[in-house]
């Protein structure tokens, strides 16, 4: 599946297509929780009925049943919203796949604040934070339709547990088909020298914009995809660090836990600079369109401009 | 179930009995009380029922087992090391830091352990996923997992108890040992879960009461199981906590606490003169 530059297609979507595409391997199974319309597994039960199987409105079940297929060799992919998935059944988690390392792949869609209008209740900020203190777990929060698929792949490829965070919302297809994506791996999307904005999921075609902003007002700004958000690529971190002296990250997240934190984290250790974190500041989220969401929580263009510009004065 | 078969699984769960204590006593920590009410049905499904083999543990045609009420490994540990899963000597070693015997199963350290458990309510999920993997897959492997009673307040085991009657999923034999009493008293006083049959059976399960210390009933009940097409099979086994043990026996204080050097001497000398009214040997 090849998706349009500029075309606007929702991460869930390309999971879809994806586990229809790679779903041909007879050891790929996928479950469900009542949600296979929304999560879009619903594009793999039309192809493979037999390897579909859903588990009702039961979450915590659902992954230790993913446990117990996977320990019989098979590739599990256990979909649920973020919500539900990382947070109702984190124990599961935990404790059936992440403890056995067990072969499950978590595809959790409707992660974030643009899950718009079923509020708070739905609108997971927290998963990658709790999903990053399970030890074996891969992480990983693609931008976008073409990246969402390259992940589900490497995911299919990776033994042992991943977490796919999927959106709702349709968002704008960054990547060609040349885009190579690797487990662990930031990309430079653009080139810079004064400060670096390192973004993932949504957040990154409005990095890329700010980017253009602060060239408009002299400011070289670089710009670093992060989808991998576990294991997290410390490498590309400490280089924009040490070469531009000062960090933004970016993630439709709340700043407490997740890239930010990640960021935080191995610059404090290796390469301190300057930073501040875009991102939900701690709160819950609230019902609204997802634009008028975005805006509201600061995830928008605006807040990384002011955020880049008010970081560099502090190099 | 001829008297040879009865006398050798007797002898097999004494022994067991023996070994979870010698593990329990020398970690100084564990769970005997529910290791013990459970050691006949190990004995029984280890040497009779499931086709398991030490020399191929990850075998994908194995039946497979899941303590669900993870908390009881020292049983576990007895059955495995008594079908050469492993060594007996390692037994000592239970919950040390440099011993691979956790204090809950752990799937990636002990061979013949089928999934890692200790978190009530997951097991018997797991075990769900392995009989229908089976299921899909063409496989005509059983699936074995040995509950507990105070673990059924887990809303999770009612979730898999939907599931697997939904799936129809035959393969699936659920074992509950129904020793009355959890860690802080008797399970109908602290949140009653009874009763369970009538619950299973609401939920399409095939139910087999009996007594969980008597092989005649267990080896009759598994058989039944293999009879019963289109529906999990539950086994509400009622059994006495401590069993063997005269001082361990019925009392909720021997849920998680190790005898001390009188206690298990003691224990140990029952459990022997017991052996030794069977005609076994020490």
């Amino acid at each position: 599946m090849k998706y349009e530059v500029g075309s606007k297609i929702a991460t869930r979507q390309a999971y879809g297509d994806a586990l229809a595409e790679y779903g041909c391997d007879e050891n790929i199974f996928v479950l469900d929780a009542d949600l296979s319309k929304s999560t879009k597994t619903d594009s793999f039960k039309k192809v493979y009925p037999e390897r579909f199987i859903n588990a009702g409105i039961a979450e915590g079940n659902m992954m230790s049943v993913a446990a117990g297929i996977a320990s019989c060799g098979k590739t599990v992919f256990a979909s649920s919203f973020a919500m539900f998935a990382a947070g109702r059944a984190f124990e599961q988690i935990r404790n059936s796949i992440g403890y056995p390392n067990l072969n499950v792949k978590i595809g959790a869609t409707h992660a974030g604040i643009s899950v718009g209008e079923d509020g708070a209740t739905h609108q997971c900020l927290e998963d990658m934070g709790i999903m990053r203190t399970i030890p074996n777990m891969v992480i990983i929060n693609p931008a976008d339709a073409t990246e969402a698929r390259l992940a589900v792949k490497a995911a299919i490829d990776h033994k042992g547990p991943v977490y796919l965070r999927f959106g709702r919302l349709a968002v704008p297809t960054v990547f060609d088909e040349s885009y190579k994506f690797e487990i662990g791996k930031g990309v430079e999307l653009k080139a810079g020298n004064d400060v670096t904005i390192v973004a993932t999921g949504l957040m990154v075609p409005y990095a890329m914009e700010a980017a253009d902003v602060l060239a408009e007002k002299g400011i070289s700004a670089r710009v670093v995809n992060m989808a991998t958000i576990k294991p997290i690529d410390k490498d590309i971190l400490i280089k924009a660090a040490k070469e531009t002296g000062a960090v933004v990250t970016a993630e439709e997240h709340n700043v407490i836990g997740g890239l930010g934190s990640a960021v935080a984290e191995v610059l404090a250790e290796n390469a301190p600079v300057p930073m501040r974190r875009v991102g939900t500041q701690d709160v819950f989220g609230r019902s609204g369109t997802p634009a008028a969401l975005l805006e509201l929580y600061g995830l928008d263009t605006k807040t990384i401009v002011a955020k880049a510009e008010e970081v560099i004065k502090l190099k | 179930m001829n008297s040879v078969m009865e006398k050798n699984l007797k002898l097999a769960a004494a022994d067991i009995k023996k070994m979870a204590l010698e593990g329990v006593h020398a970690a100084k920590a564990g769970h005997p009380g529910g290791s013990l009410s459970i050691a006949e049905v190990l004995a029984y499904l280890y040497l009779e029922e499931m086709k398991v083999d030490s020399k191929n543990p990850k075998d994908e045609n194995r039946d497979r087992f899941v303590l669900s009420k993870g908390h009881c490994a020292p049983a576990l540990y007895g059955a495995l090391a008594l079908k050469g899963f492993l060594p007996r000597e390692d037994i000592k070693t239970l919950r040390k830091a440099d011993s691979y015997l956790q204090g809950h199963p752990d799937m990636k350290g002990v061979p013949g352990v089928d999934m890692s458990t200790g978190s009530l309510g997951q097991g018997i999920s797991a075990a769900c996923g392995m009989a229908l993997a089976g299921k899909i897959s063409n496989k005509d492997y059983r699936v074995y997992t040995v509950l507990g009673d105070g673990e059924s307040e887990e809303g999770q085991v009612w979730e898999a108890a939907m599931f697997a009657a939904h799936y129809k999923l035959d393969n699936l034999v659920a074992y509950l040992d129904f020793n009355g009493l959890q860690i802080d008293g008797d399970i109908t006083e602290v949140m009653n879960p009874t009763p369970l049959d009538e619950k299973f059976k609401a939920f399409g399960w095939h139910v087999i009461v009996i007594d969980g210390h008597n092989f005649e009933d267990i080896e009759k009940a598994f058989n039944e199981a293999k009879t019963v097409k289109g529906k999990p099979t539950f086994i509400l086994a009622k059994s006495v906590k401590g069993k063997g043990v005269s001082f361990m026996e019925n009392q909720a204080g021997w849920h998680g606490v190790a005898p001390n050097d009188e206690e298990y001497a003691k224990a140990v000398a029952e459990l022997d003169e017991y052996i030794a009214s069977l005609g076994g040997v020490n």
